[in-house]
């Protein structure tokens, strides 16, 4: 019950800082990809060009990485059962 | 609710409150890097590549099981380094590399060969890094990354360091090294000879507030999950503790 009440105070602190965070400093949650690394690049006068295969263009980024994501999820997956339940029952049968 | 768990609470959302400084991947972007340097990068992280595929080959002949074992570590792998996750004191985002935690689960070499495919992917597909910056990507995360993890690791349990806490430290100083690596690979391309160095620590600290967090982050998750493989299924994990490099298992 205890081990309950720290995850819900975990998350709801994680949350509640986000929010904070974003209204207090006006954050826009960019990645050091960008906010770092292409800030130096651009300071030092090379700038990223487009990738050759652009598809951070609206909506297909989202798209690519939920297709990505899902792929990966399913291969993760797929080797986990794998590995960690078939693999078991087997040797459980041997012995 | 426990006291402890509100004075807890309250503590860190008074440190929001005090701490509010705005701030800025190791993914380096397609056409960041002159050509010579880019060049470099792919020539130095070529031999780990070769000796990784040598390694994964050997090890697939000898063990049944390495070729899921390195599916499933690569799935983790893919996914973890593309997944910006926000840290909530600086307003950025940013993402863990996970090659550290793939390094002490499928051993160094063959983690470097993982994080090429992860990176490839994410360069052609997922405007994440770029094809011709690619050998820096591959070295700072998939070598740095990987071999200082697994390092680390290693001397950790040897000093007697628990399973947890050894997995916990490579996790941490994987992460740290890839964004250390990065910013050298930077730093150096685009800096002059008198001003890498300075060019050097800004970036480092640029990282820093983003990083730190998320390397201890990171370090949960490898603790995490390397005490679960070893709890479920230890026989898997038991060719790396004793045999990590090329050629080694007998």
């Amino acid at each position: 019950m205890i081990r309950n009440i720290h995850l819900i105070i975990i998350v709801l602190f994680i949350a509640g800082s986000c929010v904070f965070t974003a209204r207090a400093i006006g954050a826009e949650w960019s990645g050091v990809d960008e906010s770092v690394v292409e800030k130096y690049a651009e300071e030092a006068g090379r700038p990223p060009r487009d990738p050759y295969i652009n598809t951070d263009q609206g909506d297909l980024l989202l798209f690519v990485f939920l297709l990505g994501g899902a792929t990966g999820g399913f291969v993760g997956g797929y080797y986990f059962r794998m590995l960690f339940h078939e693999n078991k029952e087997i040797a459980k049968a041997k012995n | 609710m426990t006291k402890t768990s509100i004075r807890v609470t309250a503590a860190l959302f008074a440190f929001l409150m005090l701490y509010g400084a705005p701030a800025g991947a190791m993914h380096i972007s397609e056409g960041i890097l002159p050509a010579k340097w880019a060049g470099l990068w792919f020539i130095l992280s070529a031999p780990f590549l070769f000796m990784g595929l040598r390694e994964l080959k050997i090890r697939s002949a000898r063990s049944p099981h390495y070729k899921a074992l390195v599916g499933l570590v690569g799935a983790a792998v893919f996914i973890i380094s593309c997944m910006p996750i926000p840290v909530p004191v600086v307003g950025s985002c940013s993402h863990p590399c996970g090659t550290g935690l793939a390094a002490i689960i499928i051993g160094p070499w063959v983690t470097v060969v993982v994080a090429s495919v992860a990176l490839l992917l994410q360069a052609l597909f997922m405007a994440h890094g770029g094809l011709s910056t690619l050998g820096a990507d591959l070295f700072s995360m998939g070598v740095a990354g990987a071999f200082v993890g697994y390092g680390v690791f290693k001397l950790g349990k040897r000093i007697g360091v628990p399973v947890f806490g050894a997995a916990f430290l490579a996790g941490v100083t994987s992460d740290w090294a890839t964004y250390a690596i990065t910013s050298l690979e930077l730093s150096t391309a685009l800096g002059t000879s008198s001003s890498w160095l300075n060019m050097f620590i800004a970036i480092l600290i640029a990282f820093m507030p983003t990083q730190i967090p998320l390397g201890i982050l990171e370090g949960f998750l490898a603790g995490g999950a390397y005490k679960f493989i070893a709890s479920r299924r230890p026989e898997l994990l038991k060719p790396f503790n004793e045999n990590a490099f090329v050629g080694d298992v007998k």
